[in-house]
Protein backbone atom coordinates (compact mmCIF):
# COMPACT_ATOMS: atom_id res chain seq x y z
CA UNK A 1 0.00 0.00 0.00
CA UNK A 2 1.18 3.26 -0.73
CA UNK A 3 1.33 5.75 2.36
CA UNK A 4 -0.20 8.79 3.29
CA UNK A 5 -2.73 8.18 0.26
CA UNK A 6 -5.37 8.29 3.01
CA UNK A 7 -6.28 9.78 6.55
CA UNK A 8 -8.14 9.97 9.82
CA UNK A 9 -10.74 12.95 9.46
CA UNK A 10 -13.34 11.55 12.54
CA UNK A 11 -11.98 9.82 15.58
CA UNK A 12 -13.94 10.07 19.01
CA UNK A 13 -14.73 7.36 22.15
CA UNK A 14 -17.86 7.42 23.70
CA UNK A 15 -19.62 10.10 25.57
CA UNK A 16 -18.88 8.21 29.19
CA UNK A 17 -15.95 5.97 30.00
CA UNK A 18 -15.87 3.56 32.82
CA UNK A 19 -18.79 2.16 33.92
CA UNK A 20 -21.82 2.58 31.89
CA UNK A 21 -25.02 1.33 33.11
CA UNK A 22 -27.31 2.89 30.92
CA UNK A 23 -26.26 1.76 27.93
CA UNK A 24 -26.07 -1.39 25.68
CA UNK A 25 -22.92 -2.60 23.85
CA UNK A 26 -24.99 -1.68 20.27
CA UNK A 27 -25.83 2.00 21.72
CA UNK A 28 -21.86 2.63 22.62
CA UNK A 29 -21.67 1.78 18.94
CA UNK A 30 -23.90 4.24 17.61
CA UNK A 31 -22.83 7.23 20.77
CA UNK A 32 -19.18 6.58 19.65
CA UNK A 33 -20.23 6.80 15.95
CA UNK A 34 -22.26 9.88 15.99
CA UNK A 35 -19.42 11.36 17.93
CA UNK A 36 -16.95 10.69 15.55
CA UNK A 37 -19.35 11.84 12.48
CA UNK A 38 -19.77 15.62 14.54
CA UNK A 39 -15.80 15.66 14.84
CA UNK A 40 -15.37 14.95 11.11
CA UNK A 41 -18.77 17.44 10.23
CA UNK A 42 -20.06 14.99 8.55
CA UNK A 43 -23.56 13.54 7.88
CA UNK A 44 -24.41 9.98 8.47
CA UNK A 45 -25.38 8.97 4.51
CA UNK A 46 -21.83 10.63 4.22
CA UNK A 47 -20.27 7.49 5.26
CA UNK A 48 -20.57 4.43 2.78
CA UNK A 49 -18.18 2.02 3.92
CA UNK A 50 -18.26 0.06 7.48
CA UNK A 51 -16.22 -1.90 9.45
CA UNK A 52 -16.71 -3.43 13.12
CA UNK A 53 -15.73 -6.48 14.99
CA UNK A 54 -17.69 -8.62 17.33
CA UNK A 55 -21.10 -7.39 16.23
CA UNK A 56 -21.59 -7.67 12.63
CA UNK A 57 -21.62 -4.70 10.13
CA UNK A 58 -25.07 -5.84 9.62
CA UNK A 59 -26.21 -5.04 13.04
CA UNK A 60 -24.71 -1.69 13.51
CA UNK A 61 -25.41 -0.01 10.55
CA UNK A 62 -28.79 -0.80 10.63
CA UNK A 63 -28.86 0.24 14.20
CA UNK A 64 -27.34 4.14 12.66
CA UNK A 65 -29.10 4.19 8.98
CA UNK A 66 -25.98 3.66 6.72
CA UNK A 67 -26.60 2.16 3.61
CA UNK A 68 -22.67 0.95 2.94
CA UNK A 69 -21.14 -0.35 -0.25
CA UNK A 70 -18.25 -1.50 1.25
CA UNK A 71 -17.77 -3.36 4.91
CA UNK A 72 -15.28 -5.57 6.27
CA UNK A 73 -16.87 -7.71 9.56
CA UNK A 74 -12.75 -8.81 10.53
CA UNK A 75 -13.16 -9.95 13.76
CA UNK A 76 -9.84 -11.19 15.32
CA UNK A 77 -10.13 -9.98 18.89
CA UNK A 78 -8.78 -6.42 20.53
CA UNK A 79 -6.54 -5.46 17.25
CA UNK A 80 -9.79 -5.86 14.95
CA UNK A 81 -10.04 -1.93 14.31
CA UNK A 82 -6.42 -1.70 13.66
CA UNK A 83 -6.69 -4.26 10.91
CA UNK A 84 -10.01 -2.79 10.19
CA UNK A 85 -8.20 0.99 9.43
CA UNK A 86 -5.41 -1.05 7.13
CA UNK A 87 -8.25 -3.01 5.09
CA UNK A 88 -10.07 0.45 5.14
CA UNK A 89 -7.08 2.27 4.00
CA UNK A 90 -7.01 -0.31 0.55
CA UNK A 91 -10.83 0.07 0.02
CA UNK A 92 -10.27 3.76 -0.13
CA UNK A 93 -7.02 3.69 -2.55
CA UNK A 94 -9.16 0.91 -4.70
CA UNK A 95 -12.23 3.35 -4.98
CA UNK A 96 -14.22 0.82 -3.53
CA UNK A 97 -15.45 3.41 -0.80
CA UNK A 98 -14.88 6.67 -0.13
CA UNK A 99 -15.61 7.69 3.50
CA UNK A 100 -15.27 4.54 6.08
CA UNK A 101 -16.57 4.67 9.70
CA UNK A 102 -15.51 1.91 12.14
CA UNK A 103 -16.68 1.63 15.47
CA UNK A 104 -16.06 -0.31 18.76
CA UNK A 105 -17.85 -0.58 21.75
CA UNK A 106 -18.38 -3.06 24.79
CA UNK A 107 -19.87 -3.29 27.67
CA UNK A 108 -17.40 -5.40 28.93
CA UNK A 109 -18.47 -3.83 32.77
CA UNK A 110 -22.14 -3.58 33.01
CA UNK A 111 -22.72 -6.26 30.27
CA UNK A 112 -25.37 -5.01 28.61
CA UNK A 113 -26.40 -6.36 25.37
CA UNK A 114 -22.91 -8.27 25.37
CA UNK A 115 -22.82 -10.74 23.02
CA UNK A 116 -21.83 -14.22 24.63
CA UNK A 117 -18.04 -15.37 24.18
CA UNK A 118 -17.77 -19.38 24.57
CA UNK A 119 -15.45 -22.04 23.13
CA UNK A 120 -17.19 -24.83 22.50
CA UNK A 121 -16.18 -28.66 23.73
CA UNK A 122 -15.54 -29.57 19.91
CA UNK A 123 -13.62 -27.27 19.47
CA UNK A 124 -9.22 -27.21 19.45
CA UNK A 125 -10.08 -25.24 22.36
CA UNK A 126 -12.16 -26.78 23.27
CA UNK A 127 -10.66 -30.17 23.56
CA UNK A 128 -6.58 -29.07 24.00
CA UNK A 129 -7.21 -25.80 26.12
CA UNK A 130 -10.47 -25.82 28.17
CA UNK A 131 -9.81 -28.84 29.97
CA UNK A 132 -7.20 -27.71 31.97
CA UNK A 133 -8.88 -24.53 34.09
CA UNK A 134 -8.35 -22.08 31.43
CA UNK A 135 -10.80 -19.45 32.61
CA UNK A 136 -10.75 -15.87 30.56
CA UNK A 137 -7.55 -13.78 29.63
CA UNK A 138 -6.20 -13.86 32.72
CA UNK A 139 -5.64 -17.45 33.52
CA UNK A 140 -4.49 -17.74 29.61
CA UNK A 141 -2.70 -14.01 28.24
CA UNK A 142 0.43 -14.80 31.05
CA UNK A 143 1.35 -18.41 30.01
CA UNK A 144 4.33 -17.50 27.87
CA UNK A 145 5.51 -15.09 30.60
CA UNK A 146 7.39 -17.40 32.92
CA UNK A 147 9.35 -18.51 29.89
CA UNK A 148 10.20 -15.12 28.18
CA UNK A 149 11.31 -14.02 31.67
CA UNK A 150 14.00 -17.08 31.80
CA UNK A 151 15.37 -16.66 28.19
CA UNK A 152 15.71 -12.96 28.22
CA UNK A 153 16.34 -12.73 32.35
CA UNK A 154 13.27 -10.58 32.51
CA UNK A 155 12.87 -9.93 36.87
CA UNK A 156 9.30 -9.30 38.19
CA UNK A 157 10.33 -5.99 39.81
CA UNK A 158 10.83 -5.01 35.77
CA UNK A 159 7.75 -6.24 35.06
CA UNK A 160 5.93 -4.21 37.43
CA UNK A 161 7.51 -1.01 36.28
CA UNK A 162 5.06 -1.62 33.55
CA UNK A 163 2.09 -0.57 35.63
CA UNK A 164 3.69 2.01 37.45
CA UNK A 165 4.74 3.69 34.52
CA UNK A 166 1.81 3.70 32.87
CA UNK A 167 0.19 4.83 36.03
CA UNK A 168 2.02 8.05 35.50
CA UNK A 169 0.64 8.70 32.42
CA UNK A 170 -2.98 7.79 33.58
CA UNK A 171 -2.29 10.56 36.21
CA UNK A 172 -2.55 13.02 33.47
CA UNK A 173 -5.57 12.24 31.76
CA UNK A 174 -8.88 12.94 33.30
CA UNK A 175 -10.44 9.99 31.55
CA UNK A 176 -8.57 7.31 32.57
CA UNK A 177 -10.40 5.24 35.32
CA UNK A 178 -7.16 4.79 37.80
CA UNK A 179 -5.14 8.11 38.75
CA UNK A 180 -3.23 7.48 41.97
CA UNK A 181 0.12 6.78 41.53
CA UNK A 182 1.47 3.23 42.39
CA UNK A 183 4.91 2.13 43.23
CA UNK A 184 6.51 -1.49 42.02
CA UNK A 185 6.12 -2.76 45.57
CA UNK A 186 2.14 -1.81 45.47
CA UNK A 187 2.27 -3.61 42.50
CA UNK A 188 3.94 -6.95 43.72
CA UNK A 189 1.99 -6.54 46.67
CA UNK A 190 -1.79 -6.54 44.95
CA UNK A 191 -3.51 -9.38 44.97
CA UNK A 192 -2.70 -12.34 43.16
CA UNK A 193 -4.55 -13.16 39.78
CA UNK A 194 -2.85 -15.51 38.30
CA UNK A 195 1.28 -15.86 39.22
CA UNK A 196 3.33 -14.55 37.78
CA UNK A 197 1.13 -11.75 37.40
CA UNK A 198 -0.90 -9.77 40.31
CA UNK A 199 -4.11 -7.46 40.30
CA UNK A 200 -2.09 -4.87 38.74
CA UNK A 201 -0.26 -5.94 35.95
CA UNK A 202 -3.88 -6.96 34.50
CA UNK A 203 -6.08 -5.00 32.75
CA UNK A 204 -9.40 -2.72 33.69
CA UNK A 205 -12.34 -4.14 33.21
CA UNK A 206 -14.72 -1.14 31.72
CA UNK A 207 -17.24 0.03 29.19
CA UNK A 208 -16.63 2.05 26.49
CA UNK A 209 -16.33 2.58 22.70
CA UNK A 210 -14.98 4.82 19.88
CA UNK A 211 -15.02 5.34 16.31
CA UNK A 212 -12.96 6.44 13.81
CA UNK A 213 -13.72 8.33 10.10
CA UNK A 214 -11.02 7.72 7.18
CA UNK A 215 -11.29 9.20 3.62
CA UNK A 216 -8.36 10.11 1.20
CA UNK A 217 -5.77 12.37 2.04
CA UNK A 218 -6.95 14.56 -0.97
CA UNK A 219 -10.43 15.13 0.36
CA UNK A 220 -8.90 15.11 4.09
CA UNK A 221 -7.64 18.72 3.37
CA UNK A 222 -11.19 19.74 3.68
CA UNK A 223 -12.49 18.29 6.92
CA UNK A 224 -12.57 20.75 9.94
CA UNK A 225 -9.22 18.94 11.61
CA UNK A 226 -5.94 18.47 11.07
CA UNK A 227 -6.06 14.76 9.28
CA UNK A 228 -3.70 12.26 10.38
CA UNK A 229 -2.38 9.93 7.86
CA UNK A 230 -2.28 6.30 7.45
CA UNK A 231 1.95 5.98 6.91
CA UNK A 232 1.97 2.67 7.31
CA UNK A 233 0.01 -0.99 8.24
CA UNK A 234 0.93 -4.55 8.72
CA UNK A 235 -1.46 -7.35 10.70
CA UNK A 236 -1.28 -11.32 10.93
CA UNK A 237 -2.31 -14.03 12.96
CA UNK A 238 -1.11 -17.40 14.58
CA UNK A 239 -2.99 -19.38 16.69
CA UNK A 240 -5.97 -18.97 19.00
CA UNK A 241 -4.38 -21.43 21.01
CA UNK A 242 -1.78 -19.64 23.49
CA UNK A 243 -0.24 -23.51 24.10
CA UNK A 244 0.54 -23.44 20.51
CA UNK A 245 2.59 -20.74 19.75
CA UNK A 246 5.63 -20.89 18.26
CA UNK A 247 7.66 -19.90 20.94
CA UNK A 248 6.92 -17.97 23.99
CA UNK A 249 10.36 -15.90 23.66
CA UNK A 250 8.72 -13.04 20.95
CA UNK A 251 5.02 -13.21 19.08
CA UNK A 252 5.05 -14.40 15.55
CA UNK A 253 2.02 -11.98 14.69
CA UNK A 254 3.69 -9.18 16.58
CA UNK A 255 6.87 -10.15 14.65
CA UNK A 256 5.17 -10.10 11.30
CA UNK A 257 2.77 -7.28 11.19
CA UNK A 258 5.27 -4.87 12.93
CA UNK A 259 8.25 -4.86 10.61
CA UNK A 260 5.87 -4.60 8.17
CA UNK A 261 4.20 -1.45 8.95
CA UNK A 262 7.75 0.16 9.24
CA UNK A 263 8.80 -1.06 5.80
CA UNK A 264 5.79 0.74 4.31
CA UNK A 265 6.10 3.91 6.11
CA UNK A 266 10.02 3.75 5.36
CA UNK A 267 10.92 4.54 8.90
CA UNK A 268 13.92 4.18 11.04
CA UNK A 269 12.87 3.15 14.86
CA UNK A 270 14.61 6.18 15.77
CA UNK A 271 12.06 8.03 13.65
CA UNK A 272 8.97 7.18 16.03
CA UNK A 273 7.91 10.04 18.47
CA UNK A 274 5.20 7.89 20.82
CA UNK A 275 4.39 4.33 20.64
CA UNK A 276 1.37 2.73 21.80
CA UNK A 277 1.69 -1.28 22.29
CA UNK A 278 -1.75 -2.79 23.02
CA UNK A 279 -1.44 -3.60 27.20
CA UNK A 280 -4.26 -5.99 28.29
CA UNK A 281 -1.47 -7.48 30.59
CA UNK A 282 2.21 -6.02 31.61
CA UNK A 283 4.68 -8.23 29.58
CA UNK A 284 2.79 -7.17 26.14
CA UNK A 285 4.82 -3.81 26.07
CA UNK A 286 7.77 -5.84 26.63
CA UNK A 287 7.25 -8.04 23.60
CA UNK A 288 6.25 -5.42 21.34
CA UNK A 289 9.60 -3.37 22.05
CA UNK A 290 11.64 -6.48 20.84
CA UNK A 291 9.14 -8.06 18.21
CA UNK A 292 8.75 -4.46 16.56
CA UNK A 293 12.34 -4.47 16.89
CA UNK A 294 13.16 -1.42 19.16
CA UNK A 295 16.14 -3.48 21.19
CA UNK A 296 16.67 -6.65 21.86
CA UNK A 297 14.69 -9.01 23.93
CA UNK A 298 16.86 -8.79 27.10
CA UNK A 299 17.04 -4.88 27.46
CA UNK A 300 12.89 -4.65 27.25
CA UNK A 301 12.24 -4.98 30.79
CA UNK A 302 15.22 -2.87 31.95
CA UNK A 303 14.42 0.08 29.44
CA UNK A 304 11.06 0.56 31.12
CA UNK A 305 12.48 -0.10 34.45
CA UNK A 306 14.90 3.12 33.68
CA UNK A 307 12.07 5.21 32.45
CA UNK A 308 12.60 5.53 29.60
CA UNK A 309 8.82 5.68 28.54
CA UNK A 310 7.14 7.56 31.50
CA UNK A 311 6.22 11.18 30.87
CA UNK A 312 9.71 13.18 29.41
CA UNK A 313 11.78 9.93 28.68
CA UNK A 314 12.65 9.28 25.08
CA UNK A 315 10.05 6.61 23.90
CA UNK A 316 6.87 8.03 25.49
CA UNK A 317 4.85 4.68 25.34
CA UNK A 318 0.96 3.85 26.31
CA UNK A 319 0.33 7.67 26.84
CA UNK A 320 -3.48 7.21 27.77
CA UNK A 321 -2.43 5.15 30.60
CA UNK A 322 -3.58 1.98 28.74
CA UNK A 323 -5.27 -1.32 29.21
CA UNK A 324 -3.93 -1.08 32.71
CA UNK A 325 -5.03 2.46 33.92
CA UNK A 326 -6.82 3.75 30.90
CA UNK A 327 -9.36 1.71 30.63
CA UNK A 328 -9.99 -1.69 28.13
CA UNK A 329 -13.00 -2.89 27.97
CA UNK A 330 -12.33 -6.40 26.29
CA UNK A 331 -11.04 -5.02 22.91
CA UNK A 332 -8.82 -1.89 23.62
CA UNK A 333 -7.13 -1.50 20.58
CA UNK A 334 -9.90 1.13 19.26
CA UNK A 335 -8.41 3.53 22.47
CA UNK A 336 -4.76 3.20 21.70
CA UNK A 337 -5.71 4.21 18.02
CA UNK A 338 -7.78 6.84 19.22
CA UNK A 339 -4.56 8.07 21.58
CA UNK A 340 -2.72 8.06 18.87
CA UNK A 341 -4.50 10.57 16.74
CA UNK A 342 -5.27 12.66 19.68
CA UNK A 343 -1.55 12.88 19.50
CA UNK A 344 -0.53 13.12 15.95
CA UNK A 345 -3.75 15.68 15.91
CA UNK A 346 -1.94 17.41 19.37
CA UNK A 347 -4.67 17.49 21.57
CA UNK A 348 -4.24 14.76 23.47
CA UNK A 349 -4.71 15.05 27.83
CA UNK A 350 -0.43 14.10 28.19
CA UNK A 351 0.53 15.74 24.82
CA UNK A 352 4.33 14.74 23.45
CA UNK A 353 5.57 17.80 21.91
CA UNK A 354 5.76 18.07 18.57
CA UNK A 355 5.16 14.12 17.93
CA UNK A 356 5.19 13.68 14.09
CA UNK A 357 4.87 9.76 14.34
CA UNK A 358 3.13 7.37 16.32
CA UNK A 359 3.27 4.18 16.26
CA UNK A 360 0.00 1.89 17.03
CA UNK A 361 0.59 -1.94 18.00
CA UNK A 362 -2.12 -4.30 19.05
CA UNK A 363 -2.90 -7.58 19.56
CA UNK A 364 -5.89 -9.71 19.37
CA UNK A 365 -6.63 -12.94 21.03
CA UNK A 366 -4.13 -14.48 23.63
CA UNK A 367 -1.16 -13.35 20.72
CA UNK A 368 -3.32 -14.89 18.17
CA UNK A 369 -3.50 -12.06 16.13
CA UNK A 370 -2.01 -8.54 15.28
CA UNK A 371 -2.31 -5.23 13.77
CA UNK A 372 0.07 -2.09 13.66
CA UNK A 373 -0.19 1.40 11.94
CA UNK A 374 1.71 4.02 12.14
CA UNK A 375 0.22 7.56 11.39
CA UNK A 376 1.79 10.87 10.93
CA UNK A 377 0.34 14.54 10.74
CA UNK A 378 2.88 15.45 7.68
CA UNK A 379 1.83 14.51 4.09
CA UNK B 1 -28.02 -28.70 42.16
CA UNK B 2 -25.33 -30.13 40.95
CA UNK B 3 -21.45 -28.99 41.50
CA UNK B 4 -20.12 -27.21 38.38
CA UNK B 5 -18.24 -29.46 36.26
CA UNK B 6 -14.87 -29.14 34.53
CA UNK B 7 -15.04 -28.22 31.11
CA UNK B 8 -15.20 -31.68 29.02
CA UNK B 9 -13.84 -32.21 25.32
CA UNK B 10 -15.45 -33.58 22.63
CA UNK B 11 -13.77 -35.30 19.97
CA UNK B 12 -14.71 -34.67 16.65
CA UNK B 13 -13.46 -36.93 13.56
CA UNK B 14 -10.08 -35.42 13.61
CA UNK B 15 -9.30 -35.79 17.10
CA UNK B 16 -11.09 -39.12 17.91
CA UNK B 17 -7.69 -41.42 17.57
CA UNK B 18 -6.29 -38.92 20.45
CA UNK B 19 -8.93 -39.15 23.04
CA UNK B 20 -9.23 -43.44 22.09
CA UNK B 21 -5.37 -43.24 22.87
CA UNK B 22 -5.90 -41.60 26.30
CA UNK B 23 -8.45 -43.80 27.33
CA UNK B 24 -6.00 -46.48 26.17
CA UNK B 25 -3.62 -45.30 28.32
CA UNK B 26 -1.55 -43.92 25.24
CA UNK B 27 -0.27 -40.39 24.35
CA UNK B 28 -0.91 -40.41 20.59
CA UNK B 29 0.73 -37.79 18.31
CA UNK B 30 0.56 -37.69 14.53
CA UNK B 31 4.18 -38.16 11.70
CA UNK B 32 4.10 -36.42 8.50
CA UNK B 33 4.94 -39.45 5.92
CA UNK B 34 6.33 -37.36 3.56
CA UNK B 35 8.80 -34.92 5.27
CA UNK B 36 8.63 -36.70 9.16
CA UNK B 37 7.16 -33.84 11.03
CA UNK B 38 5.58 -34.36 14.45
CA UNK B 39 2.72 -32.48 14.88
CA UNK B 40 -0.15 -31.62 17.62
CA UNK B 41 -3.25 -30.84 17.58
CA UNK B 42 -4.92 -33.82 15.71
CA UNK B 43 -5.49 -33.09 12.17
CA UNK B 44 -5.63 -35.51 9.01
CA UNK B 45 -2.47 -33.67 6.89
CA UNK B 46 0.64 -32.38 7.78
CA UNK B 47 0.58 -28.44 8.72
CA UNK B 48 4.07 -28.09 7.50
CA UNK B 49 3.64 -29.36 3.89
CA UNK B 50 0.23 -30.30 3.53
CA UNK B 51 0.58 -34.21 2.65
CA UNK B 52 -2.66 -35.69 3.50
CA UNK B 53 -0.08 -39.27 4.19
CA UNK B 54 0.10 -39.09 8.12
CA UNK B 55 0.71 -41.39 10.83
CA UNK B 56 -0.23 -42.25 14.19
CA UNK B 57 2.12 -43.49 16.94
CA UNK B 58 2.57 -43.44 20.45
CA UNK B 59 4.23 -41.02 22.12
CA UNK B 60 7.34 -41.79 24.69
CA UNK B 61 5.60 -39.73 26.84
CA UNK B 62 8.08 -37.91 27.95
CA UNK B 63 8.99 -34.06 28.02
CA UNK B 64 9.55 -31.00 29.85
CA UNK B 65 8.26 -27.80 31.69
CA UNK B 66 7.80 -25.17 29.16
CA UNK B 67 5.83 -22.15 30.86
CA UNK B 68 2.99 -21.92 33.04
CA UNK B 69 0.96 -19.94 35.29
CA UNK B 70 -0.02 -20.73 39.20
CA UNK B 71 -4.21 -19.29 38.68
CA UNK B 72 -5.75 -18.28 41.66
CA UNK B 73 -8.98 -16.24 40.91
CA UNK B 74 -11.16 -16.76 39.08
CA UNK B 75 -10.99 -20.20 38.99
CA UNK B 76 -12.67 -22.72 36.21
CA UNK B 77 -15.69 -25.25 37.08
CA UNK B 78 -14.13 -28.23 38.94
CA UNK B 79 -10.47 -26.62 39.85
CA UNK B 80 -9.58 -25.56 43.46
CA UNK B 81 -7.14 -22.61 43.21
CA UNK B 82 -4.41 -21.96 42.94
CA UNK B 83 -3.65 -24.56 40.46
CA UNK B 84 -1.05 -24.60 37.62
CA UNK B 85 -1.95 -24.41 33.80
CA UNK B 86 1.22 -25.68 32.11
CA UNK B 87 2.33 -25.75 28.99
CA UNK B 88 4.74 -28.96 28.01
CA UNK B 89 7.15 -29.57 25.60
CA UNK B 90 7.39 -32.91 24.50
CA UNK B 91 10.29 -34.94 23.62
CA UNK B 92 9.00 -35.17 19.90
CA UNK B 93 8.74 -31.96 19.68
CA UNK B 94 5.24 -30.37 19.57
CA UNK B 95 3.59 -28.61 23.15
CA UNK B 96 0.59 -29.12 24.79
CA UNK B 97 -1.34 -27.70 27.46
CA UNK B 98 -2.12 -29.68 30.69
CA UNK B 99 -2.02 -30.26 34.33
CA UNK B 100 1.24 -30.94 36.59
CA UNK B 101 0.20 -33.56 39.29
CA UNK B 102 1.82 -34.95 42.35
CA UNK B 103 3.38 -31.71 42.70
CA UNK B 104 3.00 -28.63 44.92
CA UNK B 105 1.56 -25.44 42.85
CA UNK B 106 4.38 -23.47 44.06
CA UNK B 107 6.66 -21.46 41.95
CA UNK B 108 9.25 -23.31 44.05
CA UNK B 109 8.31 -26.80 42.94
CA UNK B 110 7.08 -26.00 39.35
CA UNK B 111 10.81 -24.91 38.05
CA UNK B 112 10.97 -24.21 34.27
CA UNK B 113 12.13 -27.16 32.17
CA UNK B 114 11.71 -29.81 34.78
CA UNK B 115 11.35 -33.04 33.18
CA UNK B 116 7.52 -34.52 33.27
CA UNK B 117 5.99 -37.78 32.41
CA UNK B 118 2.61 -38.21 31.33
CA UNK B 119 -0.12 -39.68 33.34
CA UNK B 120 -4.10 -39.85 32.71
CA UNK B 121 -6.68 -38.62 34.40
CA UNK B 122 -10.29 -40.57 33.90
CA UNK B 123 -12.43 -37.56 33.87
CA UNK B 124 -15.92 -40.40 32.74
CA UNK B 125 -16.09 -43.56 30.45
CA UNK B 126 -15.74 -41.12 27.32
CA UNK B 127 -12.67 -38.79 27.91
CA UNK B 128 -9.38 -39.35 29.72
CA UNK B 129 -7.45 -36.79 29.77
CA UNK B 130 -3.18 -36.47 29.99
CA UNK B 131 -2.17 -34.73 32.64
CA UNK B 132 1.88 -34.70 33.86
CA UNK B 133 4.18 -35.46 36.81
CA UNK B 134 7.40 -34.84 37.32
CA UNK B 135 9.84 -37.36 35.61
CA UNK B 136 10.95 -40.46 38.15
CA UNK B 137 14.96 -41.01 38.50
ZN1 LIG C 1 4.88 -32.93 6.04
Amino acid sequence: MRKNQVAVVGAAETTELGIIPNASQLQLHADAALNAIADAGLKLSDIDGFATAVETPQQVCHYLGIKPTWVDGTSVGGCSFMLHVRHAAAAIEAGLCQTVLITHAESGKSMIGKLPRSTPPDSLNGQFEAPYGVYGPPSMFPIPVLRFMKTWGITHEQLASVAVVQREWAAKNPRAMMKDPITVADVLNSRMIAYPFRLLQCCLVTDGGGALILTSADRARDFPRKPVYIMGTGESVETPMVSQMETFNSSRAFKTAGPLAFKEAGIAHKDVDHLMIYDAFAHLPLFGLGDLGFMPYEATGQFIADGNTRPGGKLPLNTNGGGLSYMHSGMYGMYALQESVRQMRGIAPAQVPNAKISVCHGVGGMFAASGTIVFTNER
Amino acid sequence: MAEPQRARPKPTPETQHFWDGTKAGELRLQRCDACAHVYFPPRPFCPSCASRKVSIFKASGRGFLYSYVINHRPAAPGFTPPYAIAVVELDEGPRMMSNIIDCPQTPEALELDMKLEVAFQELDDKITLPVFRPAKG
